[in-house]
């Protein structure tokens, strides 16, 4: 691995700045030659995503007032409300949705903290500082099939992890067939695998604040905390809202790794929303309370992550 | 005199107690980095490490360097796991998915930002808030959809009767002909490339498209290459979308084929590592080739936010 990631900040906008303004030429609103040109470029793609992108969205929606099995004959069947008001008592969507939000919650922090260290580390420059950005990235690169592939043999009883465990005296453990643990194990390995983005991105914003805010806080004699307190930290924020938001919609939806290392097991312990989804329409083709499930989640997914966007904003609106 | 002297050293040391105190602290961050990348890098090692390893020593304590080098996973990987066909069902899926979003992802986002028409702003929102709806939702109606699409695998004129898209490669091509984040990484490239050229095209009397392609597309490389690996990347590593929309091994994609591996229960980690090699290499090596790329990609995203 001799490449070397070029510095981050030369090629990236800060996050939040808006794309420069439109020129007058570009505010034109009228027909005219040019526009119905525009019009035309853009239709194959505008079709297409308003035929499988939008559309299914609204479909979804109407199958989640139907019951609807793709083995029937018969078409969806007109049930209200009653998917919605089903999973208010299903015990399994309730386990679904506290395993969901206990993987987003143990993995998030974590890793955002973890990350936010490395960017500051790699954030000097020194000789190979690039080797380093790059090999920390890798597991962002490989697909997450293939690196819960990796984990399932680093947690088995001759893995890595137990291999190590062996060599301090301690006996093998079941990592992912405990109940207790296989949560964790999943989770230690998003952590892992999530913090190479994370790390890239927070360098973009660690770069893209200007460095005479820097000076100015050295001439008036401030620490090495305060410095990250009052100069780092609030340049950080719109990179970190956006690192966050994108945490969670990501980790708000495991599904491979959960196919890969548990299958939701042991005892639903690591049965995600997004993977009960999946076993609810694809195992036992019930796709309108699958619908049902999928809004529930669209839904808290867009409230947290709001959430969780107004919360590290600060007090700015 | 000694009171200057010793002004004058006690500077000194205090510099020097500065200078050591900054080495120390770099000393002290490249050793935590060395520490977390080897941390982080070791299991890809061990893997590969194992890929190497005959099946009769692969339990009990692996050793780091296999003492017996062997392609035996590897060969098992292809014949028996049949990983040749799922690498080339996930090229030809690649391959189609960068040229269609080259061509009309691209040329969109170019027209949002050079030829407006009346409504283009909220068109343009429209398409990209598409990128943030989670895949749990369009999931069952996309697979009702490819389904019901009309006269292909058996379905008549109103897409019933047969399987549609189903257990094809078209299948899993489906939801990634255009991808929404293109169309904003396009405009997002062009609402920065000068008008001038085109106009003083247009005044020559040539036409749009051939402005778009003869004029701006050549200024476009970064552009298309980031968009490449943006759209070849999302469908050589999905899962879930290929797993529900196929079911026959015969067109399943690379991601797919490794699942295969858990099947038999006893899973043999020796060829299920030669093939996790194998299905990350094609990745690894367009990262190594084009890494500006991969990262102004992932936070020009974040200009989103």
């Amino acid at each position: 691995m001799t490449a070397t990631l070029p510095p981050a900040g030369v090629t990236l906008t800060p996050a939040g700045a808006a794309p420069p303004a439109p020129s007058p030429a570009r505010r034109r609103r009228r027909w005219s030659r040019t526009s119905v040109f525009g019009l035309v470029f853009v239709l194959p793609a505008a079709v297409y995503i308003i035929v499988f992108q939008l559309i299914p969205v609204i479909y979804g929606l109407v199958l989640s007032f139907t019951t609807y099995s793709p083995l029937s004959r018969s078409g969806p069947e007109f049930t209200g409300v009653d998917n919605y008001t089903d999973l208010l008592g299903d015990a399994e969507f309730g386990n679904a949705l506290l395993v969901t939000g206990r993987y987003v919650l143990q993995v998030l922090p974590i890793t955002v903290v973890i990350a936010l260290a490395l960017a500051l580390l790699v954030n000097r420059p020194f000789k190979g500082v690039g080797l380093f950005r790059s090999a920390l990235y890798v597991p962002h690169i490989v697909s997450l099939t293939a690196v819960s592939m990796v984990w399932l043999w680093m947690y088995s009883q001759t893995g890595l992890i137990n291999e190590v465990f062996a060599s301090i005296g301690l006996g093998p453990q079941s990592w992912l067939l405990d109940s207790d643990s296989a949560l964790n194990a999943v989770s230690a390995m998003r952590i892992w695998k999530a913090l190479g983005s994370n790390m890239v991105l927070l360098l973009a914003g660690l770069q893209s604040i200007p460095k005479d805010l820097y000076e100015a806080a050295r001439v008036d004699g401030a620490g090495r905390w305060s410095t990250f307190r009052y100069v780092t930290l609030p340049g950080l924020r719109p990179m970190l809202v956006y690192v966050v938001a994108m945490d969670i919609i990501y980790l708000a939806q495991g599904f491979a790794e959960i196919y890969v290392l548990t299958q939701g097991g042991p005892l639903a312990s690591t049965t995600t929303v997004n993977y009960l989804i999946y076993t609810e329409a694809f195992q036992y083709n019930q796709m309108g309370s699958a619908s049902a499930m999928a809004f529930v989640l669209f839904a808290l997914i867009v409230g947290f992550s709001v959430l969780a966007v107004r919360g590290v904003s600060g007090r700015q609106k | 005199m000694t009171a200057s002297f010793e002004t004058r050293q006690s500077s000194m040391v205090r510099r020097m107690r500065r200078a050591r105190a900054r080495g120390e602290g770099r000393v002290g961050s490249i050793v935590i980095l060395v520490l977390v990348t080897v941390a982080v890098l070791t299991p890809f090692v061990w893997v590969i490490s194992l890929s190497f390893t005959p099946q009769t020593e692969a339990f009990g304590s692996v050793s780091l360097i296999p003492a017996n080098p062997t392609l035996e996973n590897y060969a098992t990987a292809f014949i028996d796991a049949d990983l040749a066909r799922s690498l080339f069902n996930s090229a030809v899926v690649g391959v189609v998915t960068v040229a269609t979003n080259c061509t009309f992802a691209v040329l969109a986002g170019y027209a949002f930002a050079m030829l407006p028409f009346p409504g283009n702003r909220a068109l343009f929102y429209t398409l990209i808030s598409t990128a943030a709806i989670p895949i749990s939702v369009t999931l069952i109606p996309l697979f009702l959809m490819a389904r019901g699409i009309p006269l292909v695998g058996g379905n008549d004129i109103l897409g019933q009767g047969g399987s549609g898209l189903l257990d094809t490669l078209a299948g899993v091509i489906l939801p990634y002909i255009v991808m929404p984040m293109n169309i904003f990484l396009a405009r997002q490239f062009f609402s920065s490339a000068p008008l001038e050229l085109g106009e003083a095209a247009r005044m020559d009397g040539a036409s749009e498209l051939r402005i778009f392609a003869g004029v701006y597309l050549p200024l476009a490389k970064p552009l298309i290459a980031v968009v490449a690996i943006f759209s070849f990347t999302g469908v050589w590593d999905d899962f879930l979308w290929p797993l529900v929309v196929t079911s026959s091994q015969e067109v399943q994609t690379v991601q797919l084929a490794l699942a295969r591996f858990l099947g038999s229960g006893n899973v043999q980690y020796g060829p299920l590592m030669a093939g996790t090699v194998i299905a990350t290499v094609p990745v690894l090596i367009v990262f190594l080739l084009n890494q500006r790329s991969f990262i102004s990609g992932l936070s020009d995203g974040g200009v989103k936010g």
